[in-house]
């Protein structure tokens, strides 16, 4: 396997509430992201995602802040924290360009004033302030035609495009500068399969023809990571729970959230038309007082009297990890599916 | 579950349908001659991508926009131009849930405010109205004691969902649209909603119209499935039909666009 390109080491990231009480949405997580690879991260609304994505694109602002973290990429050692001063400055110069974020809903942020050529021109502008409008439109003209995409969309408003097309344009325009890292934030929740499945083929090619090195893709449409991830994170209540290979995952599911979620997953086949499945029972706890020991335990089926008591550590088995007492007494074996099926 | 799909009279039915927008150099038909009947308990899907015409669709069967052609059929009654008293009563019979809970919601008013107000036309003792709510709510799996004091950012999104089917609930209808109902949520929490519709369509019999772009999901719920491409039908049949063994191009299509767990890794290998 090749290197790592990115390394985040445990990153915190708290909610200062109106109570006083910090909510911390992510929790002294680590991972890592293998070069030329695109890493999944799920989970349920709430559990975090998009905050650990926020910490490492370093866009935490207030009430969010980045309390611990490092984070090497690419000879970089960068402090995530945002508490220390001048943080902000000491962030600036890696923003979009060694770490980019598509954020959620980023189609709709297109001015509807402007056609794309210009926000191509602000975005290069924004970080090197002697781009002539020239080079940046070549630029994009270049890697649209690298893409198989149609270049006369540069000339178009935001309403002359479907919504397929608005991400796949503010994809191609949040990697013009190549950044060694990109965070798609659930980029593909709000199209339809096909415009879906347009947009995964061109983030492939993209990590293909080494436009970025490595993608965290962010969603908790779990079909979609299998289609384009080579690795999955399954985060819940602000932790991740189980990492590992996608197949190995889909098919080898080590932790019981992680199982439970995958069962969850209505996919068009016989197996759906007959069965009947159950969710998982409850709902995601309050980060602010979570629930002692493993947070999953309240909600999991194979709960045992030491899941409350003891916060599970990870247990490596070959490159598939997993924090969970039921996995550490079940050595290699895969979380039995029947507990989610009526 | 296999009953072809004209026995029996239907429900609601709209028949040879259309709509159309006027746009700048003419017109854009959203709906182009559709013709769909909903038969009492069973879950309709209807199935297609953005821009196929899903949502006009029912926008025309809940009467909340003119057809520009076609009639829509309650209950083997011509609907399609009704007003006043009588087009309340069919709205108290054909009841919706849309896409976004939170935008049905109004963000100062608790849960059981929101469940009152809707019925404030129905001149309900208290007594009534307590029990009519906790009855609701208990269908969708929700405990009334608690809900109804919870603000909408106090629910989780399943939640929300979930009361926004116990307010339609509240005044027992017959027919059940979700427009997207269950798009908006993460798969775990989606199947607790769809299988809260499965409930009310075994356990009150009601008769749904499930709208969605996600062929999955009509998969797990759905008796039978109309599929539609630019505003025309252009498959329809029992489930098991429509979606293992598709006739039309289109619906092949769709099908094999969607991104399954298990064997998608293909992708990557081509």
């Amino acid at each position: 396997m090749s290197g790592i390109l990115m390394r985040a080491s445990n990153v915190t990231a708290v909610y200062a509430a109106d109570t006083g009480q910090d909510v911390p949405a992510v929790d002294n997580v680590t991972l890592e992201v293998p070069e030329g690879q695109i890493l999944g991260l799920a989970g349920e609304s709430g559990c975090g995602k998009t905050t650990l994505g926020n910490a490492l694109a370093m866009i935490a602002n207030p009430p969010l802040y980045v309390i611990a973290g490092k984070m090497a990429i690419d000879d970089h050692e960068i402090d995530l924290s945002t508490l220390a001063a001048g943080a902000d400055q000491a962030h600036r110069p890696y923003r979009g360009a060694t770490v980019s974020l598509l954020p959620q809903g980023a189609m709709n942020a297109i001015s509807p004033t402007l056609r794309i050529r210009d926000l191509v021109v602000d975005v290069m502008r924004a970080h090197d302030k002697q781009t002539t409008k020239e080079d940046a439109l070549d630029r994009a003209s270049d890697r649209l035609k690298m893409l198989e995409m149609p270049t006369r969309v540069l000339d178009q408003y935001a309403h002359q495009l479907s919504g397929g097309m608005k991400q796949r344009m503010v994809t191609v325009v949040s990697t013009l500068l190549n950044p060694a890292l990109l965070i798609a934030d659930e980029p593909t929740s709000a199209l339809d399969v096909s415009s879906q499945k347009a947009l995964i083929e061109m983030l492939l090619a993209m990590v293909e023809r080494k436009i970025m090195r490595g993608v965290i893709f962010i969603t908790h449409d779990l079909p979609v990571l299998s289609m384009v991830t080579d690795r999955l994170a399954i985060m819940y209540a602000g932790k991740i729970v189980e990492a590992g290979p996608t197949e190995e995952l889909v098919n080898h599911a080590r932790h019981p959230y992680t199982s439970a979620l995958l069962s969850s997953v209505l996919d068009p086949t016989e197996e759906t038309r007959t069965k009947h499945v159950l969710g998982i029972p409850g709902s995601p706890p309050n980060l602010g007082n979570p629930p002692t020991g493993c947070r999953f335990h309240p909600r999991c089926s194979f709960a045992m009297p030491e899941c409350s008591l003891k916060e599970p550590q990870f247990l490596h088995e070959r490159d598939h990890s997993v924090a969970c007492w039921w996995a550490n007494d079940h050595a290699f074996e895969t979380v039995p599916t029947e507990v989610n099926q009526a | 579950m296999s009953e072809p799909m004209d026995s029996g009279t239907p429900v609601l039915a709209a028949s040879h349908v259309t709509k159309q927008f006027r746009v700048a150099g003419g017109h854009l038909t959203a709906v182009d001659d559709v013709s769909v009947e909903f038969h009492a308990g069973k879950v309709l899907a209807v199935v297609g991508e953005s821009g196929s015409g899903k949502s006009t669709l029912a926008r025309m069967l809940l009467r909340l926009m003119p057809v520009t052609s076609g009639t829509i059929t309650y209950q083997g009654k011509d609907v399609t131009h009704i007003k006043g008293g009588e087009l309340r009563s069919y709205w108290r019979d054909v009841q919706a849930v849309f896409q976004d809970p939170f935008a049905s919601f109004n963000q100062f008013f608790t849960v059981g405010h929101t469940l009152r107000r809707g019925m404030g036309a129905e001149k309900l003792s208290e007594a009534t109205l307590d029990a009519l709510i906790e009855t609701c709510l208990g269908y969708v799996g929700l405990k009334p004691g608690d809900a109804v004091h919870k603000y909408p950012h106090q629910l989780s999104g399943g939640q929300r969902q979930r009361v926004m089917i116990a307010r339609a609930l509240m005044m027992n209808p017959k027919v059940l649209l979700a427009d997207e109902a269950t798009s908006m949520l993460d798969a775990s929490l989606r199947v607790s909603a769809l299988n809260v519709l499965q409930d009310l369509r075994e356990n009150l019999g009601l008769t749904v119209l499930f709208i969605t772009h996600d062929i999955g999901q009509a998969c797990y719920l759905a008796d039978e499935v109309v599929v539609m491409e630019h505003g025309l039908v252009v498959e329809r049949g029992v489930t098991d039909e429509v979606i293992f063994n598709p006739k039309h191009a289109y619906t092949k299509r769709l099908l094999s666009d969607v991104p399954d767990l298990k064997g998608s890794l293909k992708v990557r290998e081509d």
